[in-house]
């Protein structure tokens, strides 16, 4: 496991654990299932979920004593969908600060600031997403300016958040340690990306100063550090290769400067963006560094984006970089399988695409060995689709987290059952969920 | 006297007739008519479009699934383009002599696409402030401002949205201000200048913008009026009455000047013009509007200075009004599923298209996005799908109109384009495939029938001045 796990469960009334509900046995029957493992796509095939775990998938496997049957014959099922960049649980209302808990103002610290403690269960644009198929997102924070007036070089810790409903939160952190560079990056160090290389620079080497001389440290014993100590605490993962480097980043030019200072460093790296990354497809396959992309990015929306084009991800696999898919707009991540459908549009083969919002963010995030695929031991998070799981025309039928179905009504569908026609004579406001 | 007087008197009134009946763009130029030949003789009216048709041959699909805009779907058929127009459609449809046969078996036949809500041109790529234009965001007013003059003929974005489908598009001056000014009809070809894409004879719209968008750059940001949306609803009204006496004034001077030779012209004022031609029906509200509540009370503001709303853009809560909308004729112009990104936006839901169209209201697809504009096709394959999910029966012939003819009608240019019949423009989209499929892409475009845009033939793709050398698509780097 590469990130330290911090589990967060949050008490009930009673002052107990939430506890782990035995949960049913559940066999769906009769779907084309998309396994994105070994197994590739199986016709006409099972999945058994036991205990919160896939306990079997194929064409003929024997359905346990006590199991619940659901045919799903004829629809298509996949391993719950990954948000591979977003906010979900941090940002409810973009226009409304006090609904935003993405990034923090003014403060001293910077990698220290982590999303995870903020996180809320119940948030609406968890609800909506999950009941559409995404059953697990990266968390990221976002960078602000410090108490010293400039950007936050470390914009603080990612999370990976997988979305159980109710007050339980499954939240690993660190996964990953936000970096802004580019343009956006340059603009929060004083307007020169040489600033944010410089400026990251001191912090690291104050960082590994730090845990060799942390008793020096603590007796005043040591030079002047670039961050707070907590800072320099936090990012030990991040120097020890545990946690990656997460560089949003979109030119070309830029990102072999990152492939080179991750060398220098020892650092391990994801591209963030990467709208140019397909510039520098064989230098990214030969260090093995991941791209989280937004393929509808096709415009050249600045002078760091120039090379941007529909092609980014099928190129970028073809060179053999892993990729993963994340929707621009983070209130919508259940767009992440339109993206997919468009990269394949765009010449990527299928499987890659599904693999790129599924598997490959579970990986790159190190979560790759229990959920992304549906294999036999892997956690029990999956969709059931009544169509190509990557068409826009197709709807979920099914979710499931943790081998337990989760609504796929939200605040969405009850708005819609309100206002739907015919109409009784009562105004809406008395259509309520329970009396539907 | 101002110099628009003397204009005024030299030319016999032709400019104070402009005034009540704003210059739409496009009649062709009556420069014999035009006594003006004393002075620079124009030979159109100022800001006339320019636009000419591509040069086309003749062109006969055969053999697509063809959905009409009308509602109609047929297989199998032929599609006649002829001096760019739509000439026929049918079976066994025969070629004229010298026209181009385009083997279309297995591909899918529509009208082009229509984006009634783009800023392309006037936030253009790439976001550079210097080329942000699309908001004159110095007073709730201004409705004195034309988005033409604004809009950037080499943003890339035009061409990105033609490998979309899209062949014409209306541009809109943003959102921040009560009253943003002209919005202005293109069609999609690669022009030197905004006249040479200006759709002819197309009306202009008025955008106003309702809500926390107005409130909050005035009110938050300046202090000032409006800070609420009480503060919105004044706004709009103590400008409608200003205008309302323009109006009136500028028409008493039209009865008064053929007895009384000293007769004077309202001083020209170039918001209340643009208002006076909502207030005579010429300019078409476009409204930026997503709380149910406030549109009933933008029909309200309506009603109280007779006008009409054409289009409720954004109108995330339609739905729960969809009744009032139909009976008022209003047009929504909508996302499939853009939802909670500001407090009016947070009742959004997926089967807003579908409910607002089974309300038998005017149901649009709009994109406000230079990355929407590109698969506006899959936005309505996604409202088909929520749709479908509550029950609803939507065919493609018929979610193509929310695209074609409902933009057309919303902008105002439905009795020439938006629709696949004969005499309309030959404005056209090929799709590899049901255009309703996230895997669809458009292959062959046409605009005016000439062939503009073409998938597998590189020399049919427009590349801006500024994409040239600098972008994969421009050629270089």
């Amino acid at each position: 496991m590469n990130a330290r796990s911090l589990a967060l469960v949050a008490l009930l009334g009673t002052g107990l654990l939430s506890p782990l509900a035995a949960a049913e046995t559940i066999a769906l029957r009769g779907a084309t299932v998309h396994t994105v493992g070994p197994n590739g796509t199986l016709q006409n095939a099972t999945v058994i979920m036991q205990d919160g775990v896939i306990a079997a998938v194929g064409k003929d496997v024997r359905i346990p004593a006590g199991a619940r049957v659901v045919d799903v014959t004829g629809q298509f099922i996949t391993p719950g969908l990954i948000d591979a960049y977003g906010r979900l649980g941090v940002t409810e209302v973009d226009g409304e600060a006090a609904t935003v808990d993405e990034s923090a103002r003014g403060l001293p610290y910077s990698a220290a600031f982590s999303v995870a403690e903020a996180i809320e269960p119940r948030s609406l644009r968890i609800q909506v997403n999950r009941a559409e198929g995404i059953t697990a997102g990266l968390v990221a924070p976002e960078a602000s300016m410090d108490s010293s007036g400039l950007g936050t070089i470390i914009a603080g810790q990612a999370s990976f958040l997988r979305l159980k409903p109710g007050m339980a939160i499954d939240v690993r952190t660190p996964v990953g340690f936000v970096f802004t560079y580019g343009e956006a990056g340059a603009d929060l160090s004083g307007g020169a990306r040489s600033a944010v290389l410089l400026r990251l620079r001191a912090l690291l080497d104050d960082a590994r100063d730090y845990a060799a001389h942390r008793e020096a440290f603590n007796n005043g014993a040591r030079r002047e550090y670039t961050g707070t100590r907590q800072d320099l605490e936090a990012l030990q993962p991040l120097l020890a290769g545990k946690a990656p480097l997460l560089a949003e980043v979109h030119r070309a030019s830029d990102i072999l400067i990152l492939l080179k200072l991750a060398r220098e460093q020892q650092l391990k790296l994801v591209i963030i963006g990467g709208a140019e990354a397909w510039e520098v497809a064989p230098q990214l396959a030969a260090a093995k560094v991941p791209v989280v992309l937004d393929v509808f990015e096709n415009l050249p929306s600045s002078f760091e984006m120039l090379g941007a084009t529909f092609d980014n991800a099928t190129r970028l696999n073809a060179a053999g970089v892993e990729i993963a898919f994340a929707y621009a707009e983070h209130y919508n991540p259940r767009n992440a399988r339109q993206l997919a459908g468009n990269a394949v549009a765009h010449g990527l083969p299928f499987d890659a695409a599904l693999a790129a919002i599924t598997r490959n963010p579970a990986r790159i995030y190190g979560v790759g060995n229990t959920l992304g695929t549906l294999e036999v031991g892997k956690t029990a998070d999956l969709v059931v689709w009544d169509g190509d799981p990557l068409e826009t025309s197709t709807l979920t039928t099914q979710v499931y987290v943790g081998g337990e179905p989760v609504p796929t009504t939200s605040r969405q569908t009850l708005l819609r059952d309100r206002y739907r026609t015919p109409r009784g004579t009562l105004p809406p406001a008395y259509v309520h969920p329970t009396a539907k | 006297m101002k110099p628009y007087s003397l204009l005024v008197a030299l030319t016999g009134g032709l400019l104070a007739a402009c005034a009540a009946t704003p210059p739409v763009a496009n009649s062709p130029a009556p420069s014999s008519t035009v006594a003006v030949a004393a002075i620079t003789p124009p030979t159109s009216p100022a800001y006339a479009s320019t636009y000419r048709p591509m040069p086309s041959t003749n062109t006969l699909l055969r053999g697509a699934t063809v959905l009409t805009g009308t509602g109609e779907r047929l297989e199998n058929a032929d599609v006649l383009l002829v001096d760019g127009k739509v000439a026929a459609l049918g079976q066994g449809l025969a070629a004229p002599a010298g026209a181009a046969v385009v083997d279309a078996k297995g591909l899918w036949v529509t009208p082009g696409i229509i984006d009634a809500h783009s800023h392309l041109g006037v936030y253009p790529s790439p976001g550079m402030r210097s080329l942000s234009d699309g908001n004159e965001a110095t007073s709730p007013n201004t409705a004195q401002v034309w988005a033409e003059h604004s809009v950037w003929p080499q943003d890339p974005g035009f061409g990105a949205a033609l490998a979309g489908g899209v062949t014409s598009m209306m541009i809109l001056p943003g959102s921040a201000n009560l009253f943003g000014g002209r919005t202005i009809t293109l069609k999609n070809v690669a022009g030197r200048s905004v006249q040479d894409m200006k759709f002819p004879g197309a009306p202009y719209g008025l955008k106003m913008a309702c809500g926390e968008n107005p409130k909050r750059v005035y009110g938050e940001g300046r202090k000032m009026l409006p800070s609420t949306r009480m503060g919105n609803m004044a706004g709009f009204r103590n400008a409608f009455i200003e205008a309302r006496k323009y109006r009136d004034d500028m028409a008493k001077y039209e009865r008064d000047r053929a007895t009384k030779p000293e007769a004077q012209p309202p001083t020209r004022n170039l918001q209340n013009e643009t208002l006076a031609g909502v207030l005579n029906g010429e300019i078409i509200v476009q409204n930026h509007c997503y709380r149910a509540d406030e549109m009933v009370q933008m029909l309200d503001l309506a009603k109280e200075f007779g006008f009409r709303i054409g289009t409720f853009h954004h109108a995330v809560e339609a739905y729960k009004v969809a009744d009032v909308l139909a009976a008022n004729g209003t047009c929504s112009a909508m996302w499939a599923d853009w939802w909670g990104f500001k407090m009016e936006s947070l009742d959004g839901i997926r089967e807003n298209i579908a409910m607002v169209d089974a309300a038998g209201a005017c149901a649009v697809v709009h994109s406000d996005s230079a990355v929407g504009i590109q698969h506006l096709n899959q936005e309505a394959s996604k409202a088909m799908a929520a749709g479908r999910g509550m029950g609803l029966t939507i065919t493609p012939e018929h979610a193509i109109t929310w695209l074609t003819r409902n933009p057309a009608r919303a902008i105002g240019i439905a009795d020439r384009t938006g629709t696949l019949e004969p005499g309309k423009m030959a404005d056209v989209t090929v799709w590899n495939g049901n255009p309703f499929s996230v895997y669809a892409l458009a292959q062959k475009v046409y605009i005016d029938g000439a062939l503009v845009y073409d998938r597998h033939d590189p020399a049919k793709q427009p590349i801006t001045d500024f994409a040239l050398g600098m972008t994969p698509a421009g050629g270089a780097r």
